[in-house]
């Protein structure tokens, strides 16, 4: 059992005890323990289920690439699921509970599956989803459903607080060991901006455990020196428990900083994200243990020999009395002589290569500790922690020799390189043979803007895996990114180093080498997806030659730690039962992020009331302040109706229709798009921009126009007003102001450049407000100053004036088929005029209205609405707008397209009325069932519905809507199948519906 | 996330400034167009594996579109240039010719 030593441990202040609960038990820990470190320290050596098996599971790393601690972390609104225990600090008050299990950790229904792990294979999901198909409806889909998933999804809002940081710097170094260290004093020595930064809460990596001396000193205390240095050095940022998360496109990399993890409810933000532009990148990221593919592998008490160590160093935790080490390079007898200096056993040493000759197993050999070459782990014993091993020859098929009694096993099976962020944009991979690992080809580096290489890697990250090369390495790397930047590079050699020497690694994909398909199926390669060596090999039987559709189909790599242990052993299985090299059969893609990051921390500060930028009218406050429920059309906020006490919604747009059409309404139009375009070729463009001829306008007058992309489909649509020879102003849709500017500046830019046209968006210089209803004319003459007769300002024209005081133009133009004036005021008069209109209106019923009593208005009347009688695929013919299309143009934007053939097909569907026979309203988007069936099987539909509402006016339901040669068949009933398999019988009629001579708007 | 400079307000900018515009150089087929023109002039488009022009709009900025000679499989910039021309400057055509020698237009 793991327990807590009496002494030592780097990172711990044992003056400060830290009380946390783990599955509802308080236990004790000390400041700058990790969680991992200190369930390890309570003898918590069993902290999870495993995905597919609910195998009992214990910690295997001491970092990001832990697969198997992850924990339900916090409560309520802090709560998180899926945190990794090695990499998270504890403090007072931790909250943490193990995941994927039920009903306990200790007794778990779901391991039943680990009983039946032969009928879930490999591609288990496929070979269910295809057949038979009852038994995925009924027998796997619901266990599935229970069992998917780690953790639980959080149910409250997230309480704490994210933000962005933007950071800019001439060279970013990811990784603070002594590689990221030397880069970042190597880079900044000649004034270059350095940010180095590091994702734990200690610098200086691997090296204070793997010991050595750099420049005549303990790791330590070169570290500390070259931190004092950088943090005196005005050009340098280090940042800790800072990972460098993604790199990107031309030296943009994503920093995520956890803040505030360890001290929650300080006020300050929890996390960060460093939104970072670096002209060069170094990746100083190390490299990771690999396991052992042994059967038994996964059981609690197996750990990386290099995990292992970290936590008697740095932790001060036993991870047991006895300790199996089980290698096939040098490095992990460093674990044996630590464990062994801490006063604990080590009854064995398993070798898999035939000797052992370099400096560090003479030293284990000097210890006392006994060593077997050529030795492999058969299996190990135990079920919930370990028991014990079964050794073999590593050259046979697993026939037992001996059975030691011990309570844990470190394993190594060799280091990769961190390969992660040098791949994420690209950066290719050599396979290394003498190191047995895929690292960076320097050749071959992501490149940025320029051409010219922005990523290199310094350090273990490069393959470099003594302490002496990984410096000269890292130094190098600080100084060609220094020199690359235009800087002359330090003249200061890279720190000397010494460490024993190692002897060659020998690969070890599978222990013994001939084990049979009963200790294949207990070799763990996956341990969160549960994937094992014999799956992997099932998939390559199965004709899975490709490492991607391996990946996919055994789900390795595909967990919440993407493979970080268990990629290259796949791999290599892979490649072995292909029987191919490891090359041959390469990587997987390697995806940002390198850890799975907050969702908070991407959303930082975009959340709630500033999630976007509001867009509000000068007369906003007015609605807001008069019961107006909002409505979001694009940025902007439109009142959908003026709720008044003891009225529901619906209630309230009666009333505003009703009153608009009987007395006054007003409506803010001021979200109207509003594009002045000049020029003395103003004419000649909007002929082109618009389906109507618009050169032939008179000053002085409006005219409605319809905007069709090149494609033909219409795309926007308003009131043009010549205002002079050269003036045009369009209005535009709400929210379309912007994407119609940029549509009229493309054309302009970049196909009629030589056109003397200049284009404006003044949108937001105007308020605008619709006066409409029968008084409309009376409450405009009442604030006087200008003449709005018929004759002075018939249909269709517009006038500049003062009215009522105020700078106005007036447009004669309705689109709720009333008798309507639009007021235009610039933007700081219009809630002064808006106040005015309503003070003087008072005596002519006057009542704002929002946007649902203009849709109903604009629909009794058969007026077309962007976005509801459009989608996209709808060209102005469909909508019986022929007449709003000039025959005499030779060209417009869309009239090519218009012409093909099935734009000219008389069988696309046309705009028509619907009138339910009951009054009913009709479902909005509902679609009319033809006769028979299409080529597929499927009933036909002969058209849908695309406005609908209650029409107070007529006192019944009206709709519009597209339907199969619908304008030829007047009258018909058709039928709109509802979800319940009901029906509405709805009659084609004319799309106008009320007052179609127009005699209401023309007075 | 690219960096693209604005020939038009010479802003070294963030891709989040600009927004892509698809391939440059197109030429407009309007009515009489044959249908193989026109649906080569408006749907049919380069997919290069390497130099391709492109339009961009420096939309959070000043607005003027330009256009952009990169490479699809590496993203570096050859060069911006405006887009009031209806074939790639010489100096871009030079900066091209450097980097990937043997670089003709349409791969030929
Ligand atoms: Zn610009």
């Amino acid at each position: 059992m793991s327990t807590r030593l009496a002494t030592g441990g780097r990172f711990l202040d044992r003056n400060q005890p830290r009380v946390f609960t783990f599955n509802g038990t308080d236990l004790s820990g000390f400041a700058g323990d990790t969680l991992a470190s200190a369930l390890l320290a309570n003898g918590r050596s069993m902290v999870g289920r495993s995905f597919k098996y609910h195998r009992p599971r214990g910690i295997v790393a001491s970092g990001a690439e832990e697969p198997n601690a992850l924990v339900n972390l916090g409560q309520g609104a802090a709560f998180e699921p899926n945190q990794r225990a090695t990499t998270t600090e504890i403090f007072a008050g931790l909250k943490a509970e193990s995941q994927n299990h039920w009903p306990s950790l200790e007794f778990d229904i779901g391991a039943l599956n680990n009983l039946v792990s032969r009928f879930l294979p490999a591609g288990f999901y496929y070979k269910t989803f295809i057949h038979p198909r009852a038994a995925w409806k009924h027998v796997f889909e619901p266990i599935i459903r229970h069992s998917a998933g780690l953790g639980r999804a959080p149910k409250e809002r997230d309480a704490d607080r994210y933000e962005h940081f933007y950071h800019f710097t001439d060279v970013l170094v990811i990784g603070g060991g002594v590689a990221g260290l030397q880069a970042a004093r190597a880079a900044a020595a000649d004034g270059g901006r350095v940010l180095l930064i590091e994702q734990s809460a200690q610098w200086g990596g691997r090296a204070p455990v793997d010991g050595g001396q750099i420049d005549g000193k303990d790791p330590e205390v070169w570290i500390n020196d070259a931190l004092e240095e950088l943090e005196k050095a005005p050009n340098v940022t280090i940042r800790r428990r800072t990972m460098g998360s993604g790199v990107y496109d031309h030296g943009y990399v994503l920093g995520y900083e956890r803040i505030a993890d360890h001290t929650p409810g300080d006020t300050r933000p929890r996390h960060r994200l460093w939104r970072i532009r670096a002209a060069r990148v170094i990746t100083a990221t190390g490299a990771i243990e690999r396991p052992l593919s042994f059967a038994g592998n996964d059981i609690p008490g197996v750990m990386l020999a290099s995990a292992m160590r970290d936590y008697v160093v740095n932790y001060a935790v036993s991870p047991g009395d006895r300790t199996v080490v089980v290698t096939n390079n040098d490095d992990a007898y460093r674990t044996a002589i630590a464990l062994k200096n801490a006063g604990l056993d080590v009854p064995v040493i398993l070798d898999a290569r035939p000797q052992a000759e370099g400096d560090l197993p003479r030293a284990a050999r000097d210890l006392g500790i006994r060593i077997e070459t050529g030795r492999a782990i058969a299996r190990v014993k135990g079920r919930k922690s370990v028991t014990g091993v079964a050794i073999c020859a590593q050259a046979g098929e697993g026939a037992v020799l001996e059975e030691i009694a011990c309570d844990a096993v470190a394993m190594s099976g060799g280091w990769s390189p961190v390969v992660h962020l040098w791949s994420h944009c690209g950066g290719k991979l050599i396979w290394d043979e003498a190191g047995a690992f895929f690292r960076p080809d320097p050749d071959r580096a992501p490149i940025s803007h320029d051409g010219q290489p922005f990523v290199a890697t310094a350090g273990a990250a490069s393959g470099q895996m003594t302490l002496a090369e990984t410096l000269k390495d890292a130094d190098s790397a600080g100084k060609v990114a220094s020199r690359a930047l235009g800087l002359a590079a330090g003249r200061k050699g890279a720190p000397k180093a010494s460490q024993p020497q190692e002897g060659p690694i020998t690969p070890v994909w599978m222990m013994p080498q001939g084990a049979g398909p009963a200790l294949r199926q207990k070799m763990w390669l996956d341990y969160q997806n549960d994937v094992k060596v014999s799956d992997v090999q099932l998939a390559a039987r199965e004709g899975y030659e490709s490492v991607e559709h391996t990946k996919r189909y055994t789900t390795l790599g595909m967990a919440t730690d993407q493979g970080k242990l268990s990629n290259i052993n796949g791999l290599a299985v892979l490649s072995g039962a292909l029987q191919n090299d490891i090359p041959a059969v390469g990587t997987t893609t390697f995806r940002p992020p390198y850890t799975p990051i907050s969702m908070g921390a991407i959303a930082g500060e975009a959340r709630g009331d500033i999630f976007q930028p509001i867009r509000r009218t000068p007369i906003h406050d007015w609605h807001d302040d008069n019961g107006a429920e909002w409505e979001p059309v694009g940025q902007w906020r439109r009142p959908y109706t003026y709720r008044r006490a003891g009225e529901s919604t619906h209630d309230a747009v009666m009333r505003e229709v009703k009153n608009t059409r009987q007395h006054l309404g007003l409506l803010d139009a001021s979200t109207l798009g509003k594009i002045i375009v000049k020029g003395p070729d103003a004419g000649r463009f909007l002929d082109m921009i618009y389906t109507n001829m618009m050169s032939t306008l008179k000053p002085g007058r409006c005219r409605y126009g319809l905007m069709c992309s090149e494609n033909g489909f219409l795309i926007d649509d308003g009131v043009v007003a010549r205002i002079d020879d050269d003036t045009f102003l369009c209005h535009t849709t709400t929210g379309g102001a912007e994407r119609i500017h940029g549509h009229m500046e493309e054309w302009l830019q970049t196909e009629w450049w030589d056109w003397k046209v200049y284009t404006a968006n003044i949108t937001e210089q105007l308020a605008q407000i619709a006066v409409v209803g029968p008084n409309a004319r009376k409450i405009l003459e009442a604030l006087g100053g200008m003449d709005v007769s018929a004759d002075a300002l018939p249909f269709m024209a517009w006038a500049d004036g003062q009215i009522g005081g105020f700078d106005a133009r007036i447009y004669r133009i309705s689109f709720s088929g009333e008798l309507s004036y639009e007021v235009a005021v610039p933007a700081s008069q219009g809630r002064a005029l808006w106040d005015r209109l309503i003070e003087t209106g008072q005596e002519f019923g006057v009542m704002p209205y929002g946007t649902e009593a203009l849709h109903i208005m604009r629909a009794e009347k058969g007026f077309i609405m962007i976005g509801d009688e459009t989608d996209g695929t709808v060209i102005p013919q469909d909508l019986g707008l022929n007449w709003a299309i000039s025959k005499k143009k030779d060209d417009y934007l869309g009239k090519r397209a218009q012409a093909r053939s099935h734009m000219t097909d008389p069988d696309r569907w046309k705009l028509v009325g619907l009138e339910t026979t009951d009054g009913s309203v009709l479902p909005d988007g509902a679609y009319a069932r033809g006769s028979g069936t299409n080529e597929n099987g499927q009933k036909t539909v002969i058209g849908r519905v695309t406005s609908t509402y209650y029409s107070p006016t007529l006192d019944k339901g009206i709709a519009m809507g597209l339907v199969l040669n619908g304008p030829d068949r007047m009258g018909e009933v058709i039928n709109f199948p509802a979800l319940d398999g009901s029906a509405t019988p709805a009659r084609i009629v004319s799309p106008v519906f009320y007052d179609p001579e127009g005699e209401k708007q023309n007075v | 996330m690219l960096i693209l400079t604005c020939p038009c307000c010479g802003v070294t900018g963030e891709e989040t400034e600009f927004h892509a515009g698809g391939q440059a150089h197109l030429q407009r087929s309007g009515p009489g167009a044959s249908d193989e023109a026109f649906e080569a002039y408006l749907f049919a488009r380069e997919n290069p594996r390497g130099v391709h022009f492109e339009r961009w709009r420096h939309a959070n900025g000043c607005g003027k579109w330009f256009h952009a000679a990169r490479c699809t499989l590496t993203l570096e910039v050859f060069g911006t240039y405006s887009a009031q021309t209806t074939q790639p400057p010489q100096e871009v055509l030079d900066a091209i010719a450097k980097r990937r020698p043997g670089w003709t237009e349409g791969g030929k």
